[in-house]
């Protein structure tokens, strides 16, 4: 077991180390620069004045050099300047990071919530009427834009029930129930999407699981069909589910970037497109990179799960 | 053994291949979901090709006197807030996302393709080294590399389409990896191996023809969210540029400040994308069932 978990760890730094290199060389491909765009408003710029700061950004040294600058700031936990606002990044991004992260959450809760038991019925049921309507009401789910869920919910609010979200954010500390209202709404958006793809992963691994020999037993046991579907069957066909669920948490994180905008909600993922738009390098790049590492040490955490659901899952094999 | 007499009284009779209109009658009956999804595709198909001939105006034609009206005789669809036809713009949209939609998945599934029948056919190290650089592009969420890559590659159509087939190339090679493992066991393989048939050859000829499967499966089902992510990157004001209309754009600029007045404006382009998406998603279900047996009902 923990040659395994040192083996993955290994294998998670390198991939980290990998992407790095890909995000750098990605967004030096980028054509126009923070320079170009900081002084696009102000006019004419004198050549020297533009080394002057390309220099103090430290954008005149040699690629290289500021890969490896970058790295060390990663390991050291710095995160660097951002171009745009003069500011140190992780003072612009902590603030954003509570509201990010209480969104995710919330989004995963729905998505569980909606996913797990429409999966099951979906599966008890299997082909009736109800497993028709469960399932293309789920791929419904995946056919949508987040942000356009989004956009329905408020405009339906607002037309039908003449009730108006806050434009601009509420802090819980300032008014609850506002703030539960306004992250419930895209909440809701992201979660359905969500949603889909734990349904039909919990129908089809359910739908597995019912057809082995000892839920046959249970039946024959005359145990009732509630506890032979969530205890007996359910505990075992939660495997799949549980990395799904990993899976759809880097997923969410893409939902978010736009669900954010829609919503209006100073999180990072709306910081992200705003900072791609300025390219603002180091924000870009860390964020990224932050969503990399987030991504990929739950992927971790999935597999490590793993072994304690299913005993018979050995590691280091 | 029981044999029918049927059979013993016609021998020689060959069992006829069933006709090309059977199979489709048979899918149709059988998947019924898959059959609509297949209508979807191939209503956006049509519209996307004869796009000047389903307009009823200049998609590109503003009209001052009348903006935001709302849906009529005339404007089926309504006005958007320069006064252009909604309908005649959905319709146009059509094309855009249709081609960037087929053109980045098929990018992306190709190049995936061959990255998984080289590495899952050499195997060894050339295998490992290259899953663990699939993994590097799977470590982050598909929008969020679209989002960088259409960045750092500039506004453009065909940048778009880059920007959405690179995050497409992993999932296509493990998908394609995977199949040819299990067929790089067969018999016949190690026969043609043993006749002396050149590696390429083999890879080429032998074991990718049997993958077609699950690339047709992988294709409809990347088709969707291929589309979705061109809406979400033009909503974002990524995508694709102007002067091609986007229903993602549609989105972006009108919803906002008029959605009050004109919900049409929300609601049309919208419902496009999700009929769009929602139809390859229905078909590639239903396509995996019937060619990829070992995912059915999944």
């Amino acid at each position: 077991m923990k040659t395994y978990i040192a083996q993955r760890l290994a294998i998670a730094v390198l991939t980290l180390l990998g992407m790095s290199l890909v995000i750098f060389t990605l967004l030096r491909l980028a054509p126009g620069d923070i320079v170009d765009i900081l002084f696009s408003t102000a006019g004419y710029v004198s050549p020297s004045e533009k080394q002057a700061i390309m220099q103090e950004l430290g954008m005149d040294r040699p690629y290289w050099v500021q890969y490896l600058e970058w790295l060390k700031q990663i390991v050291t936990g710095d995160l660097g300047k951002s171009y745009r606002y003069d500011l140190p990044a992780w003072q612009i991004i902590r603030p954003l990071l509570p509201v990010t992260i209480e969104l995710a959450a919330l989004s995963m809760v729905v998505a569980v919530l909606l996913g797990v038991p429409t999966g099951v019925i979906s599966a008890v049921r299997q082909d009736s009427t109800l497993d028709y309507v469960l399932r293309v009401i789920s791929l419904a789910g995946l056919s949508m834009p987040a942000f356009w869920l989004g956009m329905v919910i408020i405009l339906t609010l607002v037309t039908w029930l003449q009730w108006i979200p806050p434009l601009t954010y509420v802090p819980p500390t300032e008014d609850f129930k506002l703030h539960a209202v306004q992250f419930a709404l895209p909440a809701l958006a992201v979660g359905y999407r969500s949603s889909a793809l734990i349904m039909r992963i919990t129908r089809s691994s359910l739908l597995e699981v019912l057809r082995e020999d000892y839920i046959r037993t249970a039946w024959a046991k005359g145990q009732s069909g509630r506890i032979v579907v969530w205890r007996h069957a359910l505990k075992n066909a939660m495997l799949p589910v549980v990395t799904v669920i990993g899976i759809e948490f880097a997923f969410l994180i893409g939902g978010l970037v736009v669900t954010e905008t829609v919503f209006n909600l100073p999180g990072v993922a709306r910081f992200l497109v705003q900072a791609i738009l300025w390219r603002d390098y180091p924000i870009v790049q860390n964020l990224v990179m932050f969503i990399a590492i987030v991504v990929i040490l739950s992927n971790l955490l999935v597999d490590m799960l793993y072994g304690v659901l299913d005993p018979r899952v050995r590691y280091g094999s | 053994m029981a044999v029918r007499s049927a059979e013993l009284a016609a021998p020689a009779a060959a069992p006829s291949r069933p006709g090309a209109w059977t199979v489709l009658a048979r899918f149709v009956r059988k998947k019924p979901l898959g059959a609509a999804g297949g209508v979807l595709m191939l209503v956006m198909v049509l519209t996307a090709v004869f796009a000047e001939l389903l307009q009823t105006h200049d998609p590109i034609a503003t009209d001052a006197a009348y903006t935001l009206g709302r849906p009529t005789a005339e404007h089926w669809f309504g006005t958007d807030h320069l006064g252009r036809d909604i309908y005649s713009r959905i319709v146009h949209c059509a094309r855009v996302s249709l081609i960037v939609g087929v053109a980045s998945t098929l990018l992306g599934s190709v190049l995936g393709g061959l990255v998984g029948l080289l590495s899952g056919y050499i195997g060894g190290k050339t295998d490992l080294v290259t899953q663990r650089v699939l993994d590097i592009l799977q470590g982050l969420p598909l929008l969020v590399l679209a989002l960088v890559m259409v960045a750092a590659l500039g506004p453009a159509i065909h940048n778009v389409v880059i920007a959405i087939s690179i995050p497409i190339i992993p999932r296509a090679a493990r998908v394609i990896r995977s199949s040819v493992l299990s067929i790089r066991e067969m018999q016949y393989v190690e026969a043609a191996r043993a006749l002396g048939v050149r590696h390429l050859r083999i890879a080429f000829r032998h074991i990718l023809p049997n993958t077609v499967g699950p690339f047709i499966v992988l294709c409809t089902a990347q088709l969707g969210s291929a589309v979705l992510v061109e809406a979400t990157l033009s909503f974002l004001g990524l995508g694709v540029p102007e002067p091609y209309p986007s229903w993602g754009r549609m989105l972006s600029v009108s919803a906002a400040e008029y959605a009050q007045k004109a919900p049409h404006l929300v609601l049309v382009p919208g419902v496009a994308i999700s009929l769009a998406v929602f139809g390859a998603n229905l078909m590639g279900d239903a396509l995996r069932d019937v060619l990829d047996p070992r995912l059915r009902g999944a």
